[in-house]
């Protein structure tokens, strides 16, 4: 009968329900997953970055974001801002334009698409005449200029997208006064650059690839001036008074042309090869920047000498006898110069250089001497190492906060104090409600501390847990040590850095307990460290433990990998998070559960054999807990290192792709032999891969058993302050959920805190659950005697929650990924149950409480579970009557790493990568959402004002 | 001793509760306790049919109309030989008799009762399913057997307004040898899944259906489209099931009943014994983890029995003088009964009723 007995015929909670609950997915937090394309507006004030998805983000001042997407969803080749406008035009690889604007909508902005428009030639014509290779949107603010592959130069009316016939600029009509030899040798070929002059709109520099080059009188409609090149052009740039301008080869050299009445075909002035003598990379894009003093800056992309350091993804900046070559971790899609918009200032005096590379972006500050990085709020690398898993902590204690900020600006001495020279825009969100933080854990044994609070996900603080260890890298071998003299001047910028030295350093579980400052981090190789907050540098010995989690179980070998070795001796460790106990599993499984009571001073883990308690005050092992069945050989054996391994050559594999489209060649000191087996290993996966698919799809109908191989692998583990063996008294206990669906739970004995140090710690199992159908356990917890979920440890201790009620009868919530069951306590039977698998063929995957306020009234609240299945969904579930109150599709059921990714916070709100690099928020909650609201006002334009020295940076031409 | 007594009382038309339940409160309204009895009842044909397990049970009470005539016999005076139809026409004596598929088809074997026997599979619901479909249940309760067999994806021809068209369908892929699945005889490779313990797979991927079958695998039940056809079983009449609630079957022909809700199976019922879970108190180290049933359910059945027969003692003194039953009094007894958690109630609360009329057959 229950059955029919749906929750949602009650109309009094359909309409609390409408004001708990909604999905928004808010902000994309990181940075944008394979970035194509880049733009600027010097008028505005914001960057564009365009992707191969064709999604479309621009940023201006920290908070002021916006957001498009083409339907198309191809890669966005080239993003032009129409000078003094609030809109842009994008062009995508398949040819299309597209028209955005920022318009106000209801006090915010607002990024829509208004026209799209695809180019088309006479019929017959072959594509090419129509393949845009290069755009120019004219000051005047009504026509765009689009060179084509044919050579031709469309004109087309804004923002109607009209072409407008007969101002087209054929390849005729500029061959005409060419002289012949030159003509014969060469035809116009694609139109490479377009460039306004600075001081007269009516004239346009047009840059063939064959390395003609030409200016262009609109008026006249006639070449003023022509500049044989005899180079392969790769691109152009106006000098600010328009009396010369340079141009940029393939062949690694960049030459100055002068412009002037008296001479209609000029020789260069000067041609340069600035890494030659030998062969040399193109410059695919440079600028000519002006200063006060008159030394100029040139500061160009590429030229770097072909045989030694072909490979290098560099731009170089030249003022004077200063020159850097800026190295960065991965190919550059694109690069601008802030400099002086002013149209009065005599010199462009740049400020800084803003550089999108596929991995991350550098921004350079050319004003301070030794042109440091500038610390970006947002677009944050999040995959500099591979993230391994997150936690999340909402509301965190100010005190706390300012400590986590303080450690961080230790580490961040080596960048500029510039203020973030990107600020258009503003920010009229309100501000965020409370201080969150978001925690990463990397491959590399890093822990990244981000500000989760607002729009921008900032990094407060990085720890790393590889000082404790002795690792295979050397930390002489220092990349970066270049002498003073080396040629060319390279200077390794960014952060983004995948390659890990060890796998087992690699984070697996983090818990933070924001009262305390205690933060338990655990890893690949079974390593869990507890770590203390401390504002100063220490040095001090880590109090090294191990955990023998097999026991008594006899003759079995372990066949993964090595524990790792631990640093005799006293340690350095940098203020901030340091720490104090090591435990070390053996064997040296992956930690596959953690959790800290910073009260009871117990940190508790579990991996694939077992779990075990280690009190971190007196710094001993309470007990370990062997959770393997016997005859389950191939968890004792380690075979999850080769699940894993097959994982990681698979990745491996997926690195070495993108790694060879970054760069054709090999990174310097890889060796021979070894990139020899990484073939064959990548050809193996290959291998493999097409096997998989050849086999038919069938799925294996069978129950579960005990017999099955990883029914001990420990899934979740719980404190609680609960009625475990009778009804009246309630003491500590440790709850521990497996993959074959048994439940743990031991009752513990700690001292009081004046004897604390006196007596030992004792643990006593107290009961065994088996669930019936076996399925794996992935949330445990006891609800009180008003049913409310048991507090955090010392959440009521710092008043920030109401004591539970110990009074009334404490009930036991078991999830499992089938179904969830409400168990009465301390006898443990069975009360009610979502069963969610047989009814909807879902499984849980994370499962979190998560407090809802109504945004009707303040004084209501409730808690719920915010389930995500393997399906993608998200389901909210009432407490404790396990009532489905809302379901939402949130992440595709395909995306397996997404949905492994998602961390709930305690507010109702979520994260999950959408790529390696980029989580996206989302909230279920109508009270707690955190997304972007801005407001891009148009600049002042006065009369006067209207000049076009900015039209260099408008037409900021992608080079592939 | 027996045939002489007769007891009339009412039960919950719609719930009826377990059949283990409604036997011990036969024992104990007929004071034989101590007794091995048959219970058979009457169907609409006049057909002696024997309740001996839920789903019979079921079918006797949603059947009865009004009245459930129920004979109960001696365990070992049942007359084996009796099987099959109009038993009661012939003779006015109680008998009980067993009906099956398998005894259908070869009255004469002697088969012992189906206690004796561990259930391994049942056909089910054959009068309210389409002829073409068939619902399997496997009983995997304390079998070492796996269930053995895989499930594929495929494309499935369905008739629509439209005509025919191409739908993505679940398929059985393959059966293990020796397997439950295999043993049972009424699975085959290529029978197409149409539903997983009462909800159509339609729309669902294969691991969807996958997940759901193994939640499901203690109690499973399937409905297939065998892909032979052959095997059917051919009712004699369309209109005529055994129960009054046939459904119209030239309309489900190529659509399963509109209600997706098991006949003869509620899965609440089935949890608390099928899906007890094992508690084992204090730290002692379990050398094996017993499969089946657990105390906790035993004592939880045995509770309820006992306070049951109070109940119903008490129930008989005070509803001593009431009238007959009405219908209408069933349906608020029912409402009566919908917060119940456990669903193992037998007999509503001043359901029991004896109005000391005697019976006559």
């Amino acid at each position: 009968m229950r059955r029919f007995l749906r929750p949602g015929h009650d109309p009094l909670r359909e309409r609390l329900k409408r004001d708990l609950f909604q999905f928004n997915k808010t902000v994309e937090h990181g940075f944008p997953h394979q970035p194509s394309a880049l733009g600027y507006s010097p008028f505005l004030r914001l960057m564009a970055i365009g992707t191969r998805s064709g999604a479309i983000k621009l940023y201006g001042a920290p908070g002021v974001e916006f957001m498009g997407l083409h339907e198309e969803n191809n890669t966005v080749m080239q993003i032009h801002f129409i000078p003094d406008q609030c809109q842009l035009v994008t062009l995508l690889d398949d040819n299309s334009l597209h028209l955005w604007s920022l318009k106000q909508h209801s006090g915010a902005s607002e990024l829509r698409e208004e026209h799209r428009f695809t180019l088309k030639g006479p019929p017959g014509s072959p594509p090419s005449a129509t393949q845009i290779t290069a755009v120019l949107p004219h000051s005047s603010r009504e026509v765009l200029y689009l060179g084509t592959e044919s050579g031709n130069i469309f004109v087309v009316e804004l923002p109607s997208f009209r072409v407008l016939e007969d101002r087209t600029i054929t390849s005729d009509a500029v061959l005409q006064r060419v002289p012949e030899d030159y003509c014969n040798r060469r035809s116009c070929e694609l139109v490479e650059a377009l460039r306004e002059h600075p001081k007269n709109p009516d004239q346009i520099l047009i840059g063939y690839s064959r390395g003609l080059i030409v200016l262009w009188d609109l008026q006249n409609n006639k070449v003023t001036h022509h500049f044989l090149g005899n180079q392969q052009l790769e691109n152009l740039y106006w000098q600010r008074d328009g009396s010369k301008f340079v141009s940029c080869h393939y062949d690694g050299s960049y030459t100055q042309w002068p412009v002037s009445s008296d001479n209609r075909q000029p020789e260069p002035l000067e041609t340069l090869v600035p890494y030659g003598p030998f062969p040399c990379k193109a410059i695919s894009k440079i600028y000519w920047q002006t200063t006060k003093n008159g030394l100029p800056y040139i500061i160009f992309q590429g030229g770097m000498p072909r045989a030694s350091y072909g490979d290098r993804h560099s731009i170089s900046v030249v003022h004077g006898s200063q020159q850097t070559a800026f190295d960065f971790t991965s190919r550059v899609i694109d690069f601008f110069i802030i400099f002086s918009s002013e149209p009065t200032a005599e010199s462009d005096d740049p400020s800084a250089m803003v550089v999108l590379a596929e991995e991350e972006l550098v921004v350079i500050d050319l004003k301070t001497a030794g042109w440091p990085a500038v610390h970006p709020p947002y677009l944050a690398s999040l995959h500099c190492s591979a993230i391994t898993c997150s936690h999340h902590v909402s509301n965190i204690p100010l005190k706390l906060w300012e400590r986590i900020i303080s450690a961080g600006s230790k580490q961040n001495v080596h960048y500029s104090n510039m203020p973030w020279p990107i600020d258009g825009g503003t920010n009229i969100a309100p501000d965020p409600p409370q201080r969150d933080l978001l925690l990463t854990g990397h491959e590399d044994g890093t822990v990244r501390f981000w500000d989760a609070s607002g729009v921008c996900l900032r990094l407060l603080y990085k720890l790393s847990t590889v000082r404790v260890f002795l690792t295979d890298a050397d930390p002489n071998d220092n990349m970066n040590t270049l002498g003073e003299d080396e040629w060319p001047p390279l200077r390794k910028v960014g952060t983004f850095d995948p390659y890990s030295d060890d796998p087992r350093l690699g984070i697996q579980k983090i818990y933070l307990c924001k009262y305390s400052g205690y933060l338990a981090v655990a890893g690949t190789a079974g390593q869990v460290l507890v770590m203390e907050l401390n504002d100063e540098d220490a040095e001090h010995v880590v109090d090294h433990a191990e955990a023998d989690l097999l026991q008594d179980q006899e003759g079995y070998r372990w066949k993964g990998h090595e524990k790792l070795k631990t640093r005799d001796g006293p340690v350095r460790f940098e203020a901030g998070f340091q720490p104090f106990v090591l435990v070390q599993c053996q064997p040296p499984a992956v930690v596959t559960s953690l959790a800290l009571h910073s009260e009871w001073k117990l940190v508790a883990f579990g991996t694939s054999h077992g779990f075990g308690l280690f009190d971190h005050q007196q710094k001993r092992l309470v007990f370990v807990k062997c959770t393997l069945h016997p005859s389950d050989q191939l968890a004792l054996e380690g075979p999850l290192s080769r699940v894993k391994s097959l994982k990681k050559s698979l990745r491996q594999s997926f690195r070495r792709i993108r790694r060879s489209r970054v760069s054709s060649r090999k990174r310097r000191g890889g060796s021979g032999n070894a990139s020899e087996v990484q073939e064959a290993n990548a050809k193996f996966d290959q291998d493999t891969l097409q096997e998989m698919e050849l086999a038919p799809v069938q799925r294996k109908i069978e129950a579960r058993s005990a017999e099955d191989s990883f029914t001990g692998f420990v899934r979740t583990l719980y404190f609680a302050d609960t009625f475990l063996r009778d009804s009246s008294r309630h003491c500590p206990s440790l709850w521990a959920g497996t993959n074959g669906g048994t439940v743990y739970a031991f009752c513990l004995r700690v001292p009081p805190a004046e004897r604390r140090m006196d007596e030992p710690v004792r643990a006593e199992q107290a009961k065994e659950i088996q669930l019936m159908h076996r399925a794996p356990v992935v949330g445990i917890l006891v609800l009180d005697g008003r049913s409310t979920p048991l507090p955090e440890p010392l959440e009521v201790a710092h008043d920030l929650s109401k004591s539970p009620d110990m009074q009334g009868s404490h009930q036991l919530l078991v999830v499992s990924e089938e179904q969830l069951k409400v168990f009465t306590l301390p006898k443990v039977s069975s009360k009610l149950k979502l069963k969610l698998t047989a009814l909807e063929g879902c499984r849980v995957r994370k499962v979190t409480v998560a407090n809802f306020g109504s945004c009707k009234t303040d004084d209501y609240s409730e808690n719920d579970l915010a389930v995500l299945t393997n399906l993608g969904d998200i389901q909210i579930i009432s407490l404790p009557f396990l009532k489905l109150q809302i379901r939402y599709p949130c992440i595709r059921k395909e995306d397996v790493s997404g949905i492994a990714s998602c961390v709930f916070t305690k507010y109702g709100q979520g994260f999950y990568l959408i790529s390696p690099s980029e989580f996206e928020r989302f909230s279920l909650s109508t009270k707690w959402l955190v997304e972007p609201r801005c407001i891009v006002d148009m600049p002042e334009v006065t009369s006067n004002n209207h000049v076009h020295n900015k039209s260099g940076m408008e037409n900021a031409v992608r080079k592939s | 001793q027996f045939g002489a007594e007769f007891r009339r009382f009412s039960l919950d038309r719609y719930k009826p509760g377990k059949f283990e339940d409604f036997y011990k409160l036969i024992l104990h309204i007929h004071h034989i306790a101590n007794l091995e009895v048959m219970i058979g009842y009457a169907d609409v044909h006049g057909d002696l049919l024997p309740i001996n397990n839920d789903d019979n049970f079921f079918k006797a009470v949603s059947s009865a109309h009004p009245l459930l005539r129920v004979f109960i016999q001696r365990q070992d005076e049942v007359d084996y030989s009796n099987f099959g139809t109009n038993t009661l026409s012939r003779k006015k004596k109680a008998l009980v008799t067993l009906r099956n598929d398998n005894l259908r088809r070869r009255p004469h074997i002697n088969i012992s009762m189906p206690h004796d026997f561990r259930p391994v599979s049942s056909i089910i619901d054959v009068d309210i399913l389409p002829e073409t479909h068939r619902r399997v249940r496997l009983y995997r309760h304390g079998c070492e057997k796996p269930l053995g067999f895989y499930i594929r994806d495929g494309t499935s021809v369905r008739v629509t307004p439209h005509g025919l068209e191409k739908v993505p369908g679940i398929f059985i892929s393959r059966m293990v040898p020796g397997g439950l699945a295999e043993s049972t005889g009424l699975l085959a490779v290529n029978d197409e899944v149409l539903e997983v313990n009462g909800i159509e797979v339609a729309g669902k991927t294969l691991d969807q259906v996958t997940d759901m079958m193994i939640a499901n695998s203690h109690n499973l039940i399937i409905t297939v489209k065998p892909a032979n056809q052959r095997n059917n079983i051919i009712r004699s009449s369309r209109m005529s099931g055994s129960s009054g609630q046939s459904t119209d079957s030239t309309a489900s022909h190529h659509s399963l009943p509109t209600s997706h809700v098991l006949q003869n199976f509620h899965p609440d019922e089935m949890e608390s014994d099928e899906e007890a879970d094992i508690v084992i108190e204090g730290g002692l180290e379990p050398q094996h983890i017993p499969k089946l049933h657990s105390l906790t359910s035993n004592s939880l059945s045995r509770i309820n029995g006992s306070s049951l027969s109070h109940r119903l003692q008490r129930d008989l003194v005070l509803n001593n003088n009431s009238g007959r039953e009405s219908n209408g009094n069933i349906h608020k007894l029912l409402s009566s009964l919908k917060t119940d958690p456990r669903h193992s109630l037998v007999i509503p609360r001043g359901g029991i009723e004896e109005d000391g009329t005697v019976i006559t057959l």
